[in-house]
């Protein structure tokens, strides 16, 4: 570990932190234009430190990579170290997170008038705080960030969110804080079965098989409230419809990434025999996602509710993915996790475009967009089609992988898992044509005017990113192979040393 | 009986405020034009100086004095140094809002600075008589000061309330201590005590030392608050001027934590086991009572006593949990605790203003809009108190929690996390008025400089001990390993 590579890790997480704070002081709207520049500044040099990452990255090397890592004592009394690292699996989710960042504070730049400095401060630390995530490798570190990354978002949806933001900014922070807590008192527990918090350490341990169980429900608990999952995903439709646009997107493109993230860092290689044995219950509750909440989605009436229904049922996709233990389908279910990340995120950023001039999130409301807003239909086109998984869009990379992986366990889980690729298509296009397509549906429609450079930007930059990963997913896939090949290699070798009961 | 200089040595700060509180008093009653300003320096500098006094005669044993009445160790000396910075951070909060009322007498800070001296006596009494003469010194100080704007009706009343019920629980407390010197066979000195209870148990003695038990952790429960003897908590909060609500809940919940570690941990450490399921319940009820209680409340100060009161027994259960990490745990509990509840009712202080008392949680409307800065602050102890990372009171969740499990009751530690979840919703309802609603009065709010600078230095402490806790952390395990010889 003694490199003279900069801590681009601890870079990533704090200069955000450190930059929010810093558009915090900047104060009251007055001088909304400084903070606005602060932040962009603040957004992009986060970002910045990520690319090295990428760089320094050896597709070669499976487990955390060495020269990369970042180990230091932090509460020694605990017993907790500041222990940051990636490997192949939470290598894009960095990336990713701060290049959303970048976005958001670009989406925000003219729509969010009010309290600009605390809009923008809150998503540069909660970018942050999501960084830690993913780089985290000491249990305790992990949960600190996971939680504090609640606050921001509370935050977020709160007060610069729609009419009924209390409520949906309440169940938010509650149904997720339910989940972590148990998942503290999990954590808690290994330690006092091992002796550790590292998580590497976590996973060499064998533990007995009811140890196992107990700790396999903390975590579908807690991660599974983050994912979400049904039965427990209706904070979601209220977060999402309820989020200022820029919540929205890191909602989607992030925040659900950490429940997802939470599983293949935890649930997979600590308790790998309560995995196997309770595949069912998961296999079945993504299925169940995918198929019910594809329908569910069909009847939103409201573009936003639209979009977070889909994003349970593209999360299903995850789970699944995760949960079918083969590399197929792990790696599929990563993709499908970046390509989710850029696609909802761009979802919602469109009907955020059209938000902002109509003030209204209802289809019917809508109608004929493309006369007055042919630009925007062309880009709000490609990402309903990377939504609804077509070929050559990042959306059909992961959806397919995981299918083809599902095919090597069971004809029954592929089955019900491809319908997604009919109900995806039907919701997306369906509300697609009902908003944009058909003759000008209200005066307002007739008065819309065009994307301008800012938001012509955005939408190219995610656009490029939709297409690139759907035509060349090399780079994505590349790094993962490596680590998530290991993972499974110690899940079942792990599996086998469990002495029987 | 000869006397031994030497023993001044230890009790070097205890003399100090003791005869400070008598200079205080004779040059306040003389020199009258000017005694507030007096008193209220004064007594500051007493703090500064006791705290000195305190940090530079600290040595890593134990020291006896006055035959072994006295103990000056390091939990002690911590809890003392904690007791002088609450106190100094109360008497700065509190200061403004008892001059608007005309309620800045120097008599107040007389009484706090006598209060503290009882605090310093019970935290380092090694005997039973001397534990009790520190807890009248302080219980007899608060009550005059809960009643001290006497016009008013309701702190009037509370002050009868507290001091009806106080005294009560210091008679079962004596009660309990009776039981022990007879069980024991005469012994007033914990330690003592301790060997008496390891020398004897055979059925009678346990027996009767069991029924001292029980009145020991009655009275020890009033005086933390806790259920089933929380009920004076709310009242007397809400009643008591919001400056002396501030004293009420921080430095005398160090002293209460020191009663329970001299009594039940230095003393009675091998009944645990009848000690500790007591405290069990009492931990458990308090936690529901007070969580459930708190979601109720609309009335900001009392709030916040339920809320101290699932506080308290959350810093039970890391005491009940034994052993070095539990103890420690409870220390840095009871520690952030304090720090958490001065800045809550400092915020409290600084929306009232002359004839307004923030009162309603209401009153923290639109906060955001008055003052980011203050709001931020109160969200930060909000969010500390909710047990949210990266503040303070995370840690001392996280810490109890880990002694909880450790301990093997993993039962208790879900319930305490389900409590906790409940306690999250009227936390965040105080950071939802002062971040989501609009303002009902924008009078801009007005804070001398000290208040500024105090609750801004509180503030980032919650903060910044949420993100390097180590220190403190270390600290407390360490005095508690040396005094109290425990493993683990």
């Amino acid at each position: 570990m003694t490199t003279d590579i900069p801590p681009f890790l601890s870079l990533a997480i704090w200069i955000p932190i450190l930059g929010g704070l810093l558009v915090l002081a900047t104060g009251p709207d007055t001088n909304a234009r400084m903070a606005r520049v602060a932040a962009l500044l603040a957004a992009i040099l986060g970002f910045a430190v990520t690319i090295p990452l990428y760089i320094h990255f050896d597709p070669n090397i499976a487990a955390i990579q060495p020269h990369l890592e970042e180990n230091r004592i932090w509460i020694e009394h605990f017993n907790v170290n500041y222990h940051l690292g990636i490997d192949g699996i939470s290598l894009w989710f960095v990336l990713l997170n701060s290049f959303i960042t970048v976005i958001v504070v670009i989406a925000g730049w003219e729509s969010i008038q009010t309290r600009v400095a605390q809009y923008m401060a809150a998503f540069l630390i909660m970018s942050g705080l999501m960084n830690g995530i993913f780089s985290a490798l000491d249990g305790v570190l992990f949960y600190v960030f996971f939680e504090a990354s609640l606050i921001p978002l509370y935050l977020i949806i709160g007060i610069w969110g729609g009419p009924n933001r209390v409520y949906a900014a309440f169940k938010f922070f509650l149904f997720t804080l339910a989940g972590s807590l148990l998942l503290l008192l999990a954590l808690i527990y290994l330690h006092d079965k091992t002796g550790s918090f590292e998580i590497l350490e976590w996973h060499k341990t064998v533990l007995p098989m009811g140890v196992q169980i107990l700790m396999f429900f903390a975590f579908l608990v807690a991660f599974g409230v983050k994912v979400p999952m049904w039965p427990v995903h209706t904070w979601l439709p209220d977060a999402h419809v309820e989020a200022p646009t820029g919540g929205s997107v890191v909602l989607a493109a992030i925040a659900l990434k950490l429940g997802a993230y939470g599983f293949v860092r935890f649930a997979l290689p600590i308790v790998p025999n309560a995995c196997q044995e309770f595949t069912w219950l998961v296999v079945g509750l993504s299925l169940v996602a995918v198929v019910y909440i594809g329908f569910v989605v069909l009847v939103q009436t409201d573009m936003k509710k639209l979009v977070a229904y889909s994003s349970v049922s593209h999360m299903g996709f995850v789970t699944l993915g995760f949960f079918l233990h083969n590399q197929l389908g792990i790696e599929g279910a990563l993709v499908q996790m970046i390509s989710h990340g850029f696609v909802s995120g761009a979802m919602f950023l469109c009907i955020g475009v059209l938000y902002d001039r109509v003030h209204s999130r209802q289809i019917a409301d809508y109608g004929g967009v493309v006369n007055t807003m042919p630009k925007f239909a062309a880009f709000f086109m490609l990402f309903a089609m990377a939504n609804a998984g077509l070929p050559a869009t990042s959306g059909f990379v992961g959806e397919f992988t995981v299918i083809l992986a599902a095919m090597q366990k069971s004809f029954l889980i592929t089955f019900l898992a491809a319908t997604t690729l009919i109900l995806g298509a039907a919701y997306t296009l369906w509300m697609y044509k009902r908003v944009v397509f058909g003759a000008v549906g209200n005066e307002k429609v007739a008065g819309l005017t065009d994307i301008n450079q800012r938001e012509f930007f955005f939408l190219a930059l995610l656009a490029v990113c939709v297409l690139a990963m759907g035509l060349y997913p090399f780079p994505f896939t590349d790094v993962m192979h490596a680590s998530v090949n290991h993972l499974l290699e110690h899940v079942n070798g792990k599996m086998l040393l469990l002495p029987p009961l | 009986m000869n006397f031994d200089v030497s023993n001044l040595y230890s009790a070097t700060a205890e003399i100090f405020v003791a005869i400070m509180v008598l200079a205080i008093m004779l040059a306040t009653a003389f020199a009258r034009s000017i005694a507030r300003g007096l008193a209220y320096s004064f007594v500051q500098i007493t703090l500064i100086v006791a705290a000195f006094i305190t940090y530079f005669t600290l040595d890593a044993g134990n020291d006896f004095a006055f035959h072994n009445m006295f103990v000056h160790d390091q939990p002690g000396g911590i809890l003392k140094m904690m007791v002088y910075l609450s106190m100094m951070v109360a008497l700065i909060y509190g200061r403004g809002y008892l001059a608007d009322r005309k309620l800045d007498r120097p008599e107040y800070y007389l009484l706090s600075l006598l209060s503290t001296l009882g605090m310093m006596v019970m935290i380092t009494a090694n005997h039973l008589l001397v534990l009790y003469i520190g807890l009248e010194m302080m219980s007899l100080s608060l009550y005059a000061l809960v009643a001290f704007d006497r016009d008013a009706v309701r702190s009037t009343e509370a002050g009868m309330k507290y001091f009806v019920l106080g005294a009560l629980a210091s008679g079962l407390l004596l009660y309990g201590m009776s039981m022990i010197y007879g069980a024991t066979g005469g012994s007033l000195e914990l330690p003592a005590v301790k060997e008496a209870v390891l020398g004897a148990k055979n059925g009678n003695m346990t027996m009767v030392l069991l029924f001292g038990i029980v009145f020991l952790v009655a009275g020890i429960s009033f005086k933390l608050g806790v259920a089933p003897f929380h009920m004076w908590v709310p009242d007397v909060y809400q009643g008591s001027p919001t400056a002396v609500t501030l004293i009420l809940s921080s430095a005398p919940k160090l002293a209460a934590f020191a009663l329970a570690m001299r009594l039940l941990v230095g003393a009675l450490p091998d009944l645990a086991g009848q000690w500790q399921s007591m405290l069990l319940f009492v931990a458990a009820a308090s936690i529901v009572l007070g969580n459930f209680a708190a979601l109720a409340q609309h009335n900001i100060k009392r709030m916040l006593a339920y809320s101290g009161i699932s506080h308290m027994g959350f810093m039970l259960l890391g005491l009940l949990s034994g052993g070095g990490t539990g103890y420690s745990s409870a220390m840095f509990y009871v520690i952030a605790y304090a720090l958490m509840t001065l800045a809550a009712f400092g915020m409290v202080v600084l929306l009232s203003r002359e004839g307004f008392e923030a009162e309603n949680i209401g009153d923290f409307k639109g906060l955001n809009r008055r003052s980011p800065w203050f709001a931020l602050l109160m969200l930060f102890v909000m969010f500390s108190m909710a047990g949210i990372p990266f503040f303070v009171g995370f840690f001392a969740k996280f810490s109890v929690l880990q002694a909880v499990i450790h301990a093997g009751h993993l039962w208790i530690a879900v319930l305490a996390v389900i409590m906790s979840l409940i306690g999250a919703f009227y936390y965040l309802r105080v950071v939802k008025f002062m971040y989501f609603d609009e303002p009902v009065n924008n009078t801009p709010l007005k804070a001398s400089g000290e208040l500024l600078v105090m609750l801004s230095l509180n503030g980032m402490a919650i903060a910044l001990l949420g993100l390097m806790p180590g220190a403190l952390l270390k600290w407390c395990a360490e005095a508690m390993k040396v005094a109290f010889t425990v493993s683990g």
